[in-house]
């Protein structure tokens, strides 16, 4: 192993009770040589900004399937700012409608990945975005 | 040294950055680690150890907010194993540590075991002093138990909690002696389940067998309901005799050197191999040692020799 392995916090705030997506997710990037730091349902903006700075993450994935993300998402670009983390590139997915993804890539969101998403998609794309 | 002055001065960005570097083995860490270790060696180490799945990391999140009560600050390690197939890992603890977040006093930090045993030892011990002279009073330890890395890692703690649960088939019997003898506490979680006083029994006659000195100290046995927070005021307080005891009798001295010792004899190993690989033409060497060992023109024994020389 000469590269080393890029590290994912892998986060579902909001209030809805499905992680089957986020885990589908995880599954994938580990599968892709990641290192994905899973933590759960129901992560506040501030417990994700507080994790992605512990585990010095390269990405952090979040998904989304609550309509919150209007409010979640400015809410945790601003945290993540605050905390010295600009560096991370943030990408969300889950269930986003088209007329907010302007918005979304306006706060700095790395990527919007819609629902039906390949994995190999979502894998290319954060490879792409740490290369940078 | 910048990063030194914002670590001690409590800056978690650091800190979480000299994490990466160590884990990374990056040569600028090394450095770093240097001034650090003059300043550490006040935390106590606690491994926890044991087979997937019995609790460990709902109990050390327990255990974290039991000692946060008593005043201490607290770091963990969360160790999950990485695929040997992708090089890729899922480190999960975190979901079952929720309670701790928000406290500017708790650490967390997941680390997959990567390569090789040995790397994972020496960055397990490396972020342990970082974490250590940061100024976390108890550093906690979670590591899967399934054999030599394990001991390696608990090895470094001075106090080790080896984790059993009931109802995880044959597990008392799949306990390992050597697992067993380097547990300073044993604990079997959910003792809400069904025959968790089975576990208790066969670890207490596996410990008498173990232990046939009159004179030792008996393995303390705590037993926890860590969903429920139950047995856990014991069991940190298991923890803290320990530590006094290790203390009193001496044992302290005797583990610290001994860790030392591991700790020297390790880099002296691999900076030789290193400082061999690195000169010039050592890759070459290597190379040519091989396919004259597969041709059978020299034993693999006298090759070294060689090469040594
Ligand atoms: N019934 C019961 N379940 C527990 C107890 N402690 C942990 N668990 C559950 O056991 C599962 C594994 O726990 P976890 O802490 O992740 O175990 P680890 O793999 O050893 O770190 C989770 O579903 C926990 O909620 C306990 O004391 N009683
Ligand atoms: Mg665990």
């Amino acid at each position: 192993m000469t590269t080393l392995p890029i590290r994912v916090l892998v986060a579902k705030p909001g209030l809805d009770g499905h992680d089957r997506g986020a885990k589908v997710i995880a599954r994938a990037l580990r599968d892709a040589g990641m290192e994905v730091i899973y933590t759960g349902l129901r992560q506040t903006p501030e417990m994700i900004a507080e994790a992605a700075l512990q585990e010095d993450v390269d990405v952090i994935g979040l998904s989304i399937l609550s309509g919150a993300h209007n409010a979640l998402a400015p809410r945790i670009m601003e945290l993540l700012k605050t905390g010295g983390l600009s560096d991370v590139k943030v990408f969300m997915g889950g269930i986003i409608p088209d007329e907010d993804i302007p918005m979304l890539r306006s706060l700095g969101i790395a990527g919007v990945f819609g629902p039906g998403t390949s994995t190999e998609t979502i894998v290319r794309a954060i490879r792409e975005a740490v290369k940078e | 040294m910048d990063l030194v002055d914002s670590l001690l001065s409590g800056n978690r960005r650091a800190l979480a950055r000299l994490i990466t570097q160590i884990e990374n083995d990056l040569p600028v860490a090394r450095n770093v680690l240097a001034t650090l270790y003059m300043r550490a060696g006040r935390a106590h180490l606690v491994g926890v150890t044991g087979a997937p799945g019995t609790g460990k990391s709902t109990l050390v999140n327990e255990l974290a907010r039991a000692f946060r009560q008593s005043g201490r600050t607290v770091a963990i390690i969360a160790i999950d194993p990485t695929s040997p197939f992708t090089g890729g890992a899922i480190l999960g603890d975190r979901i079952r540590m929720r309670d701790l977040s928000g406290d500017s006093g708790v650490f967390i930090r997941s680390m997959a075991t990567r390569g090789s045993l040995g790397g994972l030892a020496r960055a397990t011990a490396d972020v342990a002093t970082a974490l250590d002279a940061a100024g976390f009073d108890v550093v906690l330890i979670e590591t899967v138990g399934a054999g030599q890395s394990e001991v390696d890692i608990a090895q470094l703690a001075h106090t080790v909690l080896v984790v059993e649960a009931p109802g995880l088939g044959d597990d008392v019997q799949a306990i390992k002696a050597g697992i067993l003898e380097i547990a300073d506490v044993l604990v079997v979680n959910k003792a809400d389940q069904p025959n968790a006083d089975i576990t208790v029994r066969a670890l207490r006659g596996m410990l008498a067998l173990s232990q046939p000195e009159s004179g030792a100290r008996p393995t303390p046995i705590c037993e926890t309901v860590a969903t429920e927070g139950k047995g856990i005021a014991e069991l940190a307080a298991a923890i803290d005799d320990h530590r006094s005891h290790l203390n009193a009798s001496g044992g302290m001295i005797e583990r610290t050197r001994a860790r030392i010792r591991r700790q020297i004899e390790t880099m002296l190993r691999e900076q030789l191999y290193a400082r061999f690989i690195s000169r010039n033409g050592g890759h070459a060497e290597l190379d040519a040692a091989v396919e004259a060992v597969m041709d059978r023109r020299v034993d693999p024994y006298s090759a070294v020799e060689e090469m040594i020389k």
